[in-house]
């Protein structure tokens, strides 16, 4: 059994806020998905935001500690050696957090002064690792693992998988990518393909992996981010998907909901359905939609669902 | 350098029209103008340099100087050149009009990320590597 294998066995889970808003179908479905793969997640106890995209705008230093706190808790309080965060942002973040605490003397004496004035014991560089759950699901079961577990094979079906920007960005907080077999690209993301082509789907070739989606402007600048999820639409349907898979709640509603506006908006409608990639290795472990959050999403594909006999 | 709407608009007509390979090269060449008018809003003159064999992509190394979020269209600037190759070596190839279409919606995707770009510049950028806004301020 490989390190990262046994090592992630048993994870901190930080789902972050949007897993308990918009994003609760991912919270659902990452949790249902762990459940059938026999993986364990002990979520971060009093866990707080991770500083997100506003807080980091303010001031930077403030985010490093807020993500900081989130895995001091982990490594401090509940003993864990690895945090998994499915959200872009929160992986992002405490990614971040972690090499602005390894790099950065004066990040860490701010951490220092904000851990103590709070009363817990600060975060030092290095005390637990930082995964996302594509990594989580890779490295612990694996493509012949979930083969092995299929029990409704998601063939014919054919998916655009979307990382979003935040997944492999900026490079150099992620050392663990771009080391050669077995690990993660971050030019052309591959383990969300990996994973659900063991699933028995068929990842079409889909130029737009890491492109933005105009999540951060959806409320100063509305029109851009529905244009740009239009072509990110409308690239998907033109490389022959009939689905989007998603890893990142900002990017999933935006998805959803710009593919609503663009239609109202500019006129223009999409077929391609938008769902999360653990909704889809669910029910390819044969949960059913409901289980893995389906019915929240704002887009409806169980009629899609049910003609792939999924449903 | 033409305003940066037209450059959008025919962009949309070779996604709906383009049948050839020369309009691989326009599409390559409309998106060094989108990359123009960003260098050019940084007060900075337009690069003419090639990178990889690429003036896109001299152009793009250029534009995200100073401002990492500006790597966010880092891949769909490689895209682009990489379905212009795509298009321009294979012509007999059964998918070309597929690869070429795919290349029209690759180079809208750099005018629509940029141009909205720099419509809300001044709000500061909310992006995966942002700036923070109180560094502009101090």
């Amino acid at each position: 059994m490989s390190d990262k294998k046994t090592k992630y066995q048993e994870v901190a889970y930080y789902p972050g806020c949007a897993l308990e808003g918009s994003g609760h179908a991912y919270n659902r479905s990452t949790r249902e998905v762990g459940k059938a793969l026999g993986l364990k997640l002990k979520e971060v106890e009093n866990w707080n935001c991770c500083g997100a995209m506003e807080v980091k705008n303010i001031d930077p230093k403030i985010q490093t500690y807020l993500s900081s706190r989130v895995l001091s808790i982990a490594a401090n309080e509940m003993d864990m050696d690895v945090v998994m965060a499915p959200c872009n942002g929160c992986y992002h973040n405490l990614k971040k957090a972690e090499y602005d605490l390894e790099k950065d003397a004066k990040s860490v004496a701010v951490v220092d002064k904000l851990s103590r004035k709070a009363g817990h014991d600060s975060y030092q560089a290095g005390q637990v690792e930082t995964i996302h759950a594509l990594d989580w699901i890779k490295q612990t079961i694996g493509e012949e693992g979930l083969k092995e577990r299929v029990k409704n094979s998601l063939d014919g079906m054919k998916i655009a998988n979307y990382y979003g920007c935040m997944y492999t960005r900026p490079r150099h907080i992620f050392p663990e990518k771009d080391q050669g077999p077995g690990s993660e690209s971050t030019s052309k993301p591959h383990f969300m393909d990996d994973l659900l082509d063991a699933a028995g789907a068929e990842s079409v070739d889909f130029p737009l992996k890491t492109a933005c989606c105009g999540g951060a402007h959806t409320l100063s600048d509305s029109d851009t981010s529905t244009r740009l999820v239009l072509n990110i639409l409308q690239t998907a349907e033109a490389a022959g998907a009939e689905v989007i898979a998603t890893e990142c709640p900002t990017c999933h509603s935006g998805l959803e909901m710009h593919q609503i506006r663009a239609e109202k908006t500019l006129g223009v409608k999409t077929g391609v359905k938008i769902l999360y990639f653990t909704q889809l290795l669910g029910m390819a472990l044969g949960l059913k939609p409901k289980k893995v959050g389906v019915h929240e999403n704002i887009s409806d594909s169980i009629s899609y669902l049910k003609e792939k006999g999924l449903a | 350098m033409r305003p940066i709407e037209q450059i959008g608009d025919r962009i949309q007509e070779l996604i709906s029209k383009a049948s050839s390979a020369n309009a691989a090269s326009e599409l390559l060449t409309l998106g060094e103008e989108v990359l123009e008018h960003w260098v050019t809003a940084k007060g900075k003159p337009p690069t003419d340099d090639q990178r990889e064999g690429f003036r896109l992509l001299a152009l793009h190394r250029q534009g995200s100087g100073g401002d990492p979020s500006f790597n966010a269209c880092r891949e769909t600037c490689r895209e682009l050149v990489y379905h212009y190759n795509l298009v321009t070596l294979e012509p007999e190839h059964p998918e070309f009009s597929k690869r070429l279409q795919m290349m029209g919606l690759v180079a809208n995707h750099l005018f629509l990320f940029v141009s909205g770009k720099m419509e809300t510049q001044q709000l500061g950028d909310f992006c995966c590597a942002s700036k923070p806004l109180h560094s502009e301020l101090n």
